[in-house]
């Protein structure tokens, strides 16, 4: 199935989506990485509030490369989720919607993801120059200090994902294999 | 004995750096669009042509193929009748810092491991140097990606465990890694030497253009053997399933001691860059 969804998401919107579906995002998507997650597990531990607002929001797992100059953005692929595993179930809980990465999840957020109706979306990884033709406009929202690892608040139009873990507890990374394999005999 | 300036260095470095990053080998983009062809599973042919579509929109756009422009491994095969004027390092190192700036290439590299603050410039390269009879220094930039290289590992088998051993291993590696190197991927397996040597040898084995086969037909046959198992395993493009999960295998080896047999696998992807030039 193929799906157009906009951000921010409602569990309601997000409720069909099943592993394998194609999904086309638009809206605001805002990009987090290692070091983005660490500092806002510190902002939570000390009572302030997240840089952006989370309820329904969508988080980009990746760290472009430069814009060239009249650009949006540089090459824009996901880096590998499992390193935001330790804080992601936080996120979730405060009501992130959506997870853009690539690569395994924890069991941790995997249930995590079921308890809040969310979901975690693949892009491709790899194809970053193509991924960037999606993205209209990026804005540095905090810790610039960061470097490629700054939060950047991303304005995309029909961003192309594949659903990897929906909220009924299915795992394109076991059915899709499963699938191929069965289909072969 | 000829002289070589540490600014040429520099400047082919440089322009290295920003032709490895655009442009993918020719054995690994000819082994991409094989692939696409011959992959029966259709989500997979999809995301295939996807990764073709990214390497041609990536060439004109002269954007990076992959955003991980990856740690800057710096091959030098230095002629020994060479003199270098000036900083030999210093000036590979300088040749990173200038194309990376200059291509738009993204700065991955922290000076420190535990207190991980970014040098801004993507140096310090790894730099690996072999001396060789002649007056040439060639030199290949091959940029590493980490999505790949976290998932590389070593063991010291023991020699009973024999091929069987090795084979298991790779399978395991590839198993363990599965949709988190961005498959499909190119792999580089050591094989012998010693503990620090096998890690080179992986490494090595991903600069040899993957549809070379290893000159002894003992390992080719081992590499065949390796390569169709992988794609047996039903990972796929992405992890999302099908018949591709790896690209090409190579295996480098070395005599080793009585007492051990060292393995390593280096894990790369589709995007296994590398660019040389001879000066």
């Amino acid at each position: 199935m193929q799906y157009h969804l906009t951000t921010p998401a409602t569990r309601e919107a997000l409720a069909p989506l099943r592993a394998g579906d194609t999904v086309f995002l638009s809206g605001v998507v805002y990009t987090a990485r290692d070091a983005a997650h660490k500092r806002m597990m510190e902002l939570l531990d000390a009572g302030k509030p997240l840089p952006f607002p989370v309820e329904g929001c969508a988080i980009y797992y990746v760290g472009p490369t430069p814009e060239r100059p009249g650009a949006v953005i540089g090459s824009a692929g996901p880096t590998t989720s499992g390193r935001m595993d330790a804080y992601a179930p936080r996120l979730l809980d405060l009501g992130e919607a959506i997870m853009i990465g690539k690569g395994k999840r924890s069991q941790e957020v995997k249930e995590a993801v079921v308890r809040n109706g969310a979901v975690y979306l693949g892009a491709v990884g790899g194809a970053g120059a193509l991924m960037a033709k999606s993205v209209k406009s990026l804005e540095i929202i905090c810790w610039e200090d960061l470097g490629c690892e700054a939060v950047r608040r991303l304005v995309v139009e029909d961003f192309p994902l594949t659903v990897i873990l929906d909220s009924q507890g299915g795992d394109l990374y076991l059915s899709g294999p499963q699938a191929y394999l069965s289909s072969r005999g | 004995m000829k002289t070589i300036f540490a600014a040429a260095i520099t400047e082919t470095v440089a322009q290295l750096c920003i032709q490895a990053n655009t442009h993918l080998p020719p054995d690994i983009a000819a082994a991409l669009d094989r692939r696409r062809r011959e992959e029966p599973w259709p989500l997979a042919q999809k995301t295939l042509d996807l990764l073709w579509d990214n390497m041609e929109l990536a060439g004109e756009a002269r954007l990076p193929i992959c955003q991980d422009t990856g740690m800057a491994c710096v091959f030098v095969e230095l002629g020994q009748d060479v003199h270098i004027e000036g900083d030999f390092e210093e000036a590979i190192h300088a040749g990173v810092r200038a194309g990376y700036e200059q291509g738009y290439l993204r700065k991955s590299i922290v000076s420190d491991p535990l207190r991980r603050v970014n040098t801004g410039d993507n140096t310090p390269a790894s730099i690996t140097v072999h001396l060789v009879p002649g007056d040439a220094c060639t030199i290949t930039v091959a940029p590493k990606g980490f999505g790949s290289e976290n998932m590389s590992r070593l063991a010291m088998l023991k020699p009973s465990d024999g091929a069987e051993g090795v084979k298991a291993f790779v399978l395991e590696t590839v198993r363990l890694a599965g949709p988190n190197p961005c498959p499909p991927i190119v792999l580089g397996v050591g094989i012998g030497g010693s503990f620090d040597k096998v890690a080179y040898l992986a490494k090595k084995a991903l600069l040899r253009p993957i549809d070379q086969r290893h000159s002894d037909p003992y390992y080719a046959a081992l590499e065949q053997e390796l390569l169709r198992s992988i794609n047996e395993t039903g990972i796929g493009p992405q992890g999302f399933g099908g018949e591709t999960t790896c690209l090409g295998l190579s295996i480098e080896t070395a005599p080793t001691h009585v007492a051990g047999l060292p393995v390593a696998v280096n894990v790369s992807c589709h995007v296994t860059r590398r660019a040389t030039a001879r000066l």
